[in-house]
Formats: C-alpha cells, structure tokens, sequence
C-alpha cells in the first residue's frame, strides 16, 4: 500500500515502514524454518509501553495485508483496554475491517488465551510475550542460555517442576508452561493457562510469538508436535472447574472467576468472551 | 599379602599442558597421568597454578599449549579438539566436579532434593518416585537426615552443604571426580567426618579423583598418588606416604615441616 492510504494520512501502511516489515518477515521465516527457536530482531519503538504487547503489534504490522479481517483479544476478550486500542490502532494506521468472531478473521492478535473456537488452515494466531526465554528463571545469563539451548540442555527444566511436586504435591505451574516444540527446542509458549497447550499440538493455525522488550520471535508452524513438559508419574493435566460457565453453561471452557459483590459472591464465566456469545446466540 | 595393581588402565591424561596468565603465575608444561580407580592429590602453596590446573583438567579452561586425553570407553578423546557439545556432554554425564564453596556447586533457590535430582533428569530421568528415592538415598550415605530432603540447601550448615554439594556429584556415579579443596572453610572436626565419608564413598564406588588441596593432612588421608607444585610447575611426584614421609625437593621439605601439630 501507498502513503496515499485514505487512512491516518503520513503513515505507512500498518504504521511500520517496510524496510522494518521486511526485516521482521525474514526473521519469521527462519523462525518457521527452525520451530520454537528464538530469533533476535530490530525492535521498534510503538505507540505504546512494553509489556502492553508491542511484540505482538510488530509481527501484525508486519504480517497484516489490506485485505486481512484483524481480531485482537486479551486474556481471551475482545472489549478490554488492551485488545480494544490495539484493535482500533490497526483499524486506524492500515485500514483494515476487523471482527471479533474466531472464525472470520485471517489474523489474531492474542495476549494470554488461544481461542476456544478450533483454528483453520491460514488462520495467523500472534501471541504477545512478555519473556521468551523459559531456562530465564533458572539460569540469569542470556549467554549461558543460548548454548543450553543450542547443546539441548534442558535437565533443569524438570527442576522446576520437581520443586513443584515437592512443595504443592502436584505441578503447581499454571500459566506459561513450557513445551518441547518438533522434540527439540523447549518453549515458553507466552503466558497462555496450561488449559491451552494441549491446542498448540497439531494445530492448523500458524502460531507466532514476539516478544517487544527482549526483541525475541519464535513459531510454532501448523501441524507441529508441541509437548508439555512432565513427569511419568506426574503426567501433564490441565485445569478443571466444578461448576459450567455461568453465562453459556459450557463445560469444556477455560473459566474466570468473576467477584460479583463484596460478600463472596461469584461467579465463572468464560474468559473467551467470543466463543461465550456465539454459545448463548445458538441456545437462544 | 594382597599386592597392589600396578598396570591398571589410565583414565586421564594430560601432555606437556601449559597456561600461564604471565612469567610463573598459571601453569607450565606438566604431564600427568591418573589411572582408574586413584586418588591423585595435587598439593602446593596458594598460587602456584593447582586450581588452573585443575580448571584445564576439568575442561573449564583451554590451555595454550598441550592436550588433555580423557580414556572414555570409546576410546582416547582429546578434550579441547573434540565439540563444546561432547566435553560439556562428558561433564555432565561422566564427570563430576566438587567446588570449594558449595554455594558455587549448588542451586541455592531449589530444595535439597531437585539439587540432587538435577544430574539425573539431565541424563533423563522423568521418575518422579524414583528421583525422590535416589535423593532420600543419597541424603542417607553422605550423612544427612533424608526427611531435610524438601529443605533448601540455605538452611543447611556449611558442612551440611558440602555433603549435599558431594551427594548432587555422585548421584550419578561418574567416572571421575574433580574436587577443588572439598573441606575449605569447614572447623576441624566437620573436616575429619567429611574427609572419613569421602574415604568410604571413594572406595565403595572405585572413584577415580583428582583432589586439589593445600592442607597435606587431606592429601594423607585422601590421596593414593601426590604431586608437589610450586610457581606453575611440578616440582616433586610419588606416593603419598613416600612424599610426606620423605621428601626430596627442597619446598616439599619445607611444607611438610611446616604443617602444625598440636
């Protein structure tokens, strides 16, 4: 696209200027060729502070074409802070139509949540990630990590999650559960809930990861083996709730809890607020 | 009268290996060669290049001139011409390293189980039963109270962390052990029962070890084999009891006299 895009005049095309987007795609595509590898890249400022998913914003800018339908959620919601300016951001620097239903759209922008709604084949599904690195908590060196990953050091990977057992009698890991990627390289898969891995196994969406501040990219291509870290006699579980969802009544769904007074009162609810009312539209 | 095997098979070697950091401080052309299941006690003064040697040793350190051969079951194995991957690989899985400081040996954030447990779910271990079976074993016969096993390693005395450094090592019973001064900075009697204990696990495993220590007292009880070092070099070798009982070179004769007895 032109800068005489009818839109935001004096910017180009989904904010980053080209040479930028060039530079992001290559490095996409090696982290495509290489599955769960961290790729370094240039990071540019955005409109925005890191940590708010300027990560996830560069590989959209730089992935996105005119005609793409753009979602973007947050903790699996299309109306929160987050999702709404990022959403209107794209709406206003390139122009494109964007929705909130799972299945229409060609691009994801996601912080924290894999949609309930099963992806299709050329679905793009773009996570936010805080720290890419998943041996950061037990080796402080960026150096050091680099080569147990290249040498597939991953022993203290199992450390945690014994402390884990030790302390709490089960894997009390919740969210950013790391993965082995393709058998080879272990994954932070950003801060998804543990209740998501098992979609990132064989999944027919394209998955990409930026992370803003560390300047890191990495992919899970479509169709790749993910596997969750565990222990024989700890097996992988995800989360389970006793009651359905308060709104749907779905039971097969990734719940928040919702305070609903000052008196204990609450509720769960879907967190993928998407699917929750596509739920209730069918019922109705 | 049960003789002793002279001919047994050597495990490591090292030819004419030098790294000095300038003029006398490192180390100089030194040859060594440590048979299986022996005891070799580098002993010297505070800078004369047994900790550099040790490092080279080791595979921490790359020297500048000479090789280290390593006798693996494959056959001899140069271990700065072969990959970073296959000597961190030997460190990992065959070899084993006792630091000075414990602290340096041990994750410090992790309990004393997971520290144990470490070098076996690196080499693959994915029981969790059986990695808590090996930790309370461990905790057994280095002396500790296996039911401190969820214990963080902050809450253990020095003595306490040096044994828990020692079982982490040996838990995956590696070929050959590098211990770098093990009973440094610990009073005299936790220094006597730790020194008995090692004794006991070196020989009921066959360890082959390599023991840098100043303190000549450690090298008697430990060492089958002592070399003398001074300002990088080797300045006397032999038997242990040979050495300390008589010794040839002037500063052997000066550090065996100088140790203190009450």
């Amino acid at each position: 696209m032109t800068a005489s895009d009818p839109t935001a005049s004096g910017y180009n095309f989904a904010y980053l200027d080209e040479q930028t987007k060039r530079m992001i795609r290559r490095g996409l595509l090696k982290a495509v060729a290489i599955p769960g590898y961290q790729v370094p890249f240039g990071g540019r400022e955005m409109p925005m502070p890191y940590g708010w998913g300027t990560g996830g914003m560069q590989l959209t800018a730089s992935v996105l074409g005119q005609d793409d339908v753009l979602k973007v959620i947050d903790q699996g919601a299309d109306d929160t802070t987050n999702a709404v300016s990022i959403r209107a951001f794209f709406e206003r620097v390139a122009g494109v139509t964007t929705t909130t239903a799972t299945g229409e759209a060609d691009v994801i922008q996601t912080r924290h949540r894999i949609p309930e709604q099963p992806l299709r084949q050329g679905q793009l599904l773009i996570f936010q990630v805080p720290i890419p690195e998943p041996l950061r908590f037990i080796e402080p060196s960026e150096e050091e990590t680099r080569l147990m990953h290249a040498l597939e050091e991953y022993g203290v990977m199992h450390v945690k999650l014994y402390e884990d057992i030790a302390r709490h009698g089960h894997i009390a890991t919740t969210y950013a559960y790391p993965v082995k990627v393709d058998g080879r390289y272990v994954t932070d898969p950003s801060p998804i809930p543990k209740f998501d891995n098992p979609k990132l196994h064989m999944n027919e969406a394209l998955m990409l990861f930026g992370a803003g501040r560390e300047k890191r990219l990495y992919a899970i291509p479509p169709y790749t083996r993910v596997e969750s870290l565990d222990f024989e006699d700890h097996p992988f579980e995800v989360q389970e709730w006793d009651d359905p969802c308060a709104i749907c009544g779905a039971r097969d769904t990734f719940l928040d809890e919702v305070i609903t007074d000052d008196r204990g009162g609450r509720m769960f609810v879907c967190s993928d607020t998407d699917y929750c009312q596509s739920r209730t539209e069918e019922v109705a | 009268m049960k003789r002793p095997d002279l001919d047994r098979a050597t495990l490591l070697e090292a030819r004419g290996v030098s790294r000095l950091y300038g003029p006398g401080k490192g180390c100089e052309a030194i040859d060594i060669r440590l048979h299986r299941g022996e005891v070799l006690g580098i002993v010297g003064e505070s800078g004369s290049g047994k900790s550099t040697l040790l490092r080279l040793l080791a595979g921490m350190e790359r020297p500048d001139a000479g090789q280290v051969v390593y006798h693996s079951h494959e056959g001899e194995l140069d271990l700065y011409a072969i990959g970073e991957a296959r000597r961190r690989a030997l460190l990992r899985m065959e070899w084993g390293l006792v630091h000075q400081n414990p602290r340096d040996g041990l994750r410090l954030g992790v309990s004393a189980g997971a520290n144990i447990g470490e070098r076996l779910m690196a080499l693959g271990e994915r029981h969790y039963g059986q990695l808590r079976a090996a930790g309370q074993d461990w905790m057994g016969r280095v002396e500790l109270d296996p039911r401190r096993i969820d214990d963080a390693p902050k809450t253990f005395s020095g003595g306490m962390q040096q044994r828990l450094q020692i079982a982490r090592t040996l838990v995956t019973r590696p070929n050959l052990v590098f211990m770098d001064e093990p009973t440094g900075g610990l009073d005299v009697s936790v220094q006597a029962r730790l020194l008995d204990m090692l004794r006991t696990l070196v020989r009921e495993l066959g360890l082959s070890v390599i023991l840098v220590t100043h303190d000549l007292a450690v090298a008697r009880l430990l060492a089958h084999r002592l070399m003398v070092m001074r300002r990088g070099q080797v300045v006397e070798t032999g038997l242990t009891d040979q050495i300390l009982d008589d010794p040839q070179h002037a500063y052997t004769q000066l550090l065996v006299s100088s140790v203190l007895t009450p």
